[in-house]
């Protein structure tokens, strides 16, 4: 569990870090909150020759409104996260979500943007991203472009991150109010990735669901929009039957890998009942 | 007498002796991280080792290339097999009298196998080194279902023994086999299942875990060349034995080996062994001429350093149509993995397996055990348990409530049925112990008493109707346990390792101030010796416990001692402690009369002193004593109040207690929630109760992890699938339940204080708790039994099995 020699680099600002990253090329890899990154350093799953901290590159970090958007610098820390009134009262779906990563330890060094440009099917921030309709500012040396969570992710540990690039800040769009959310995971302790998670956010009218997205976490190779899961609840009071087959559209989409976690067979079923409950508890808390 | 004169309850309040919550006196520095672990030991010119360690479960090393490594920066050193050969020290003995490969001589035989030791100038340039040795493998066949490594084809795993058709213990019947043991009276057995009017038959798996101690093994050790001498700091629970098999396998004269254990973080089982990293590491020391220090990471400990249980119990009983069992009959299948390195008494090769039959009135029992290899890492350590007593727990717990379910039953109730009785004690048991003292029906009463037993088997019943009907996804388990315990290893009659007795050894040296220090043979990993100890003497010489210093784990200055695991501490140590004080109050009482002039007969103890029998106010405190025995002893007196005790225990003791978890269980998903646990301990005497409390809490939590999930799981492969803390489950304070503890009092009659250990009994007794319960919430649904460990995902397989989602 020791990592492999490498150098350091602490860059002041965003143009001296981008121009790190392409200089030094393909063996040089962003450091965030390490938290993912430095634990597959030292099973030597990675070895980068070059590490580039973003802790001193000015202006990653924090949380600011810009119109019917929220936009949350890279650098935000799963804790200040926790800490945001303003997260907590207009996104609170992100608070629920951020509680269930890891610990307290974790959650001070860990960052979203880490946690989403990591691309690891187990982070649970990439799924919620997307029923969210986020969308990531990637800047390289040609210039900065947005994303949209949507199509960022290609497969494990593979996004649409280019060499060079780095994932400055996420832009959420305020949900409509009254909406209800959910974030459901299942994990055998705390510390633990998902067994399988689910990500509801709905709206209802007249007692009937009226929009919803459904994310789920950990059952493929990149987080997935259950669409159809999604489509099957519209119109409908989520009576028992609906429930039944929104899982069971949501499961057709899961392809977990067997792990200690429990066999392919489970990992799906457990992600039809977290998505039935993901989609229960946010009615309930739509208004 | 003034107002200033203290009370006698505030002389004897400022003793702190038996019986006190004291505060643990060595927590001073380790919650302030002032501990000294041997980590934290840095020699001048310290160089670090590190393994290369097999990818293969079983191969054949057809070439180890370490030119690139010898080229990284810093590594000065490669040592392989061939080395240690020139030493004689490819392989080197097992506790259990089998061989261990040192590093890989030939083939390997588990994954992470220990291959080659690559040494260098710091712990990075190791690891680069590491990963620049090429060891080129011929994978062969592998082994790792037990059940199938006695099959006429199988592999053969050890060719190192072609043609030993006999072992350490008796004759070998396959090239898998390592040993068979048996116990008890076949014939009777099996008449008395013949006579049964029912019967239960039933394989139990206690799977095979892990001790995983916060602080890894490790170890630094520092040849002198010019002295001669060879001192080794290490993580090691029995530091006395590691000093002696040091000197049998290097020659070195015993009284130039220094062996130390500093402050250990942690041990379980897991640091009584002898493993390659120790020779590794005194072999490179040797050639270097320089200190060399191995610490073994997370992953290696899980994969390479002993492991636990394994155990696989096929287990029948006989009983009556009313429920009075009338004969018990269990085969063992033990899977030592690829060495048999289990840490038992040399003459016991499957530990006390022997006391199976519980805490019930057996009249016949038959017992066997086959040994076997497999490719899997070696041990079989008593993991927080006396030798295979877990094991033996777990299958007569188990066992029990199987044959209460086949009777129809309570399984409370048939306990009740079937223990031996109070006035039966001491109990001689049909598989050869005898039961040093117990009060089984109290305690077990007591608990049903405490939580309502009647009640919650009430709320079952309802909860049991509900799920029927469909109104709920959630079943409830009653889960109870009732364990003996046997520890104290043990009476020289029948326990040494490696023909070293099993006594235990205290001396104890009073400074003329008043202030003493005690030596003890016994080392603490976390228990609380250096707290407890103290107490004990307090009480017996009316010191105060502050005023006494205890040191281990030093063979230089300690007392040849056997070590601390099998909850022996207390019954061996701790009488050797008792033991030693007595003799210095016996030698106090002769210079208090001395000083009193008067005749020793006419002076009696009192709390902290001497007074002179119908006379109170003559009085010597021990205080006084101590500085008389360095200036005014009696005539033709040797001066100085010094004591050494060698204690060899008449039997072991036998701690008892009765515990049940309460547990619901939601058949969607399998996650369960531990409701309620209530434990009630016996363990005789108790020294300090806040302590037993913390112990309880630690057993009991290891417990949890180990009937809940936590697992040393191999593929079908021999990769190891839960090597790391993410999937080997290591329970937090959130995932912990809340513990309610209790007790009764049944002291040791043979123990000088009365006291019977109690560090393992919530490991021993918790396991079964938490498995019955399971068992107990799936049982109405038509099961019988469900292995272990009961992970989530486990728990929803169990009710997808019974037709739950039909
Ligand atoms: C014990 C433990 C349990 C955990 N449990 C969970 C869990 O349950 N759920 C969960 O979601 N996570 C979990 N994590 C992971 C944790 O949330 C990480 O902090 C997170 O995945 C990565 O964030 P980081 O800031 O630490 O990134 P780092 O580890 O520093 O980086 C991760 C990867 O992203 C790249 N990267 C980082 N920042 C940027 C950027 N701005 N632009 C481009 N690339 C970048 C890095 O180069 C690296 O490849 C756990 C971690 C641990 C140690």
């Amino acid at each position: 569990m020791i990592p492999g020699p490498f150098s350091y680099h602490r860059p002041a600002t965003l143009a001296e870090a981008v121009n790190l990253l392409s200089t030094l090329g393909d063996e040089a890899r962003p450091l965030a909150g390490g938290h993912s990154l430095v634990p597959m350093m030292k099973l030597r799953l990675a070895s980068p020759e070059h590490l580039v901290d973003l802790h001193g590159v000015a202006g990653l970090k924090g949380i600011q409104r810009r119109g019917d958007k929220i936009v949350i610098g890279a650098m935000t820390t799963q804790h200040e996260l926790l800490a945001s009134d303003d997260i907590g009262k207009s996104l609170p779906i992100l608070h629920e979500t951020a509680l269930l990563i890891a610990d307290p330890q974790v959650r001070y060094r860990g960052t979203i943007g880490g946690n989403v440009a990591n691309g690891d099917p187990g982070n649970d921030m990439p799924a919620l991203m997307m029923v969210l309709s986020a969308s990531y500012r990637l800047e390289g040396k040609s210039g900065a472009r947005e994303v949209a969570a949507n199509e960022f992710y290609q497969g494990a540990y593979f996004t649409a991150l280019e060499p060079g690039e780095l994932l400055t800040s996420i832009s959420i769009p305020l949900p409509a109010a009254g909406h209800g959310y959910a974030y459901e995971k299942l994990k055998r302790k705390v510390g633990d990735y998902a067994t399988a998670a689910a990500a509801v956010v709905l709206t209802m009218a007249g007692g009937k669901v009226a929009t919803c997205k459904i994310g789920l976490t950990n059952l493929s190779e990149t987080p997935l929009l259950a669409e159809d899961a999604a489509k099957a609840v519209i119109g409908t009071s989520l009576d028992p039957a609906t429930l039944k087959q929104a899982a069971a559209a949501a499961e057709a989409i899961m392809s977990p890998a067997a792990d200690a976690r429990g066999p392919v067979e489970y990992r799906k079923h457990i992600g039809g009942i977290m998505v039935t409950r993901a989609l229960q508890r946010a009615a309930g808390r739509a208004g | 007498m003034n107002d200033m004169t203290p009370t006698r309850e505030q002389r004897e309040a400022k003793l702190e002796g038996m019986g006190c919550k004291r505060k643990r006196v060595e927590d001073i520095r380790f919650t302030q991280g002032k501990g000294n672990y041997v980590d934290d030991l840095k020699l001048p010119g310290m160089l670090h080792g590190d393994f290369v360690r097999s990818p293969h479960a079983h191969a054949r090393v057809k070439k180890i290339d370490d030119t690139e490594a010898l080229k990284v920066p810093g590594v000065l050193a490669v040592i392989t097999a061939e080395t240690l050969k020139t030493v004689n020290l490819a392989w080197m003995p097992t506790l259990a009298g089998d061989v261990q490969m040192v590093l890989a001589d030939g083939k390997v035989l588990f994954q992470n196998q220990e291959v080659a030791f690559v040494v260098a100038t710091d712990r990075y340039a190791a690891d680069d080194g590491i990963n620049k040795v090429i060891v080129e493998y011929e994978p062969l066949p592998v082994v790792i279902d037990p059940f199938k490594a006695m099959d006429a084809d199988a592999p053969v795993l050890r060719e190192d023994l072609a043609g030993k058709t006999s072992g350490a213990h008796g004759p070998r019947k396959h090239h898998n086999h390592v040993f068979e043991w048996t116990v008890g009276d076949k014939d009777l057995t099996d008449a008395a299942f013949r006579k049964a009017d029912v019967t239960i038959k039933e394989m139990l798996s206690y799977h095979r875990t892990h001790p995983s101690p916060l602080e890894t093994c490790q170890c630094v050790c520092s040849f002198d060349k010019i002295k001669g001498e060879l001192s080794i700091w290490g993580t090691f629970q029995a530091p006395h034995v590691i000093r002696t098999v040091v000197a049998l396998i290097s020659k070195i004269p015993e009284h130039k080996i220094h062996v130390i254990s500093p402050d250990i973080g942690g041990g379980f089982g897991n640091k009584v062994g002898a493993y390659p990293g120790y020779i590794c590491a005194a072999v490179a020391s040797i050639v270097t001429g320089k200190p060399v220090k191995w610490v073994e990471d997370r992953i290696e400990n899980l994969t390479a350093t002993s492991f636990a249980r394994d155990y696989h119990m096929t287990t029948e009983i006989a009983a009556t149509r009313e429920g009075r069992v009338t004969g018990l009959r269990v085969h063992v299948l033990a899977d030592h993995g690829a060495f048999d390195a289990c840490a038992d008494p040399s003459k016991w090769p499957a530990g006390f397996f022997n006391i199976v039959t519980g805490s019930y009135d057996f009249p016949t029992a038959h017992l066997s055990v086959d040994g076997i290899y497999t490719n899997k890492a070696p041990g079989g350590v008593a993991y927080r348990c006396s030798f295979r007593v877990t094991e033996a727990a777990y299958c007569i717990e188990r066992a029990m409530d199987i044959l209460a379910q086949k009777l129809g039953m309570d399984p409370a109730e048939l306990r009740l049925k079937n223990f031996i009785r109070a006035e039966q004690f001491p109990y001689h048991s049909a598989l050869g112990w005898e039961y040093d003292s117990g009060d089984y029906h109290t305690a077990m009463r007591k608990m049903m008493e405490t939580v309502d037993y009647a009640g919650l088997r009430k709320e079952q019943a309802l909860l049991r109707a509900a799920f029927k009907r469909g109104e709920t996804r959630e079943i409830m388990g009653l889960g109870v346990s009732f364990f003996t315990e046997i520890v104290g290893a043990g009476p020289s009659k029948n326990c040494d390792i490696l023909g070293i007795a099993m006594f235990d050894s205290c001396e104890i040296r009073m400074h003329p101030t008043g202030a003493g220090i005690a030596r003890v043979g016994s080392k603490s990993q976390g228990q609380g010796h250096e707290t407890t100890w103290a107490q004990i003497i307090a009480t017996e010489i009316g010191i105060p416990a502050d005023d006494i210093m205890v040191e281990e784990g030093n063979t230089d200055t300690a007392p040849y001692g056997l070590g601390t695991y099998g909850s022996r501490s207390t019954p061996v140590a701790g009488a050797a402690i008792a033991m030693a004080a007595r003799k210095i109050r016996a030698k106090a009482q002769m210079i208090a009369a001395y000083k009193l002039e008067v005749h020793e007969d006419d002076i009696e103890w009192d709390i902290d002193g001497f007074r002179v029998k119908g006379l109170p106010e003559k009085t010597m405190s021990m205080k006084d004593i101590c500085w008389a025995a360095y200036n005014s002893v009696p005539p033709g007196m040797e001066p100085g109040l010094e004591a050494v005790s060698y204690y060899d225990p008449p039997n072991m003791t036998y701690p008892f207690g009765a515990y049940i978890c309460v547990m619901n269980i939601d058949v969607d998903t399998g996650v369960y929630k531990v409701r309620r646990f209530y434990a009630l301990d016996d363990c005789g005497t108790r020294i300090n109760p806040m302590i037993i409390e913390g112990q309880v809490h630690g057993g009991l939590t290891e417990a949890f992890a180990i009937a809940m999930g936590q697992e040393i799981r191999y593929d079908d492969e021999g990769n190891v699938v839960t090597g790391s803390f993410m999937d080997f489950f290591m329970p937090t304070a959130v995932e912990t339940p809340h513990w309610e503890t209790d007790f009764t009092v049944t002291p040791s009659p043979h123990h000088p204080i009365g006291a019977k250990g109690v560090g393992e009994s919530p490991n021993v007794g918790g396991v079964p708790a938490f498995s019955n319960a399971v068992n107990d919430a799936f049982s109405f649904l038509g099961s019988t039994h469900i292995q272990m460990p009961h992970d989530y995902w486990r728990n929803w397989k169990a009710a997808k099995d019974l037709g739950v989602f039909a």
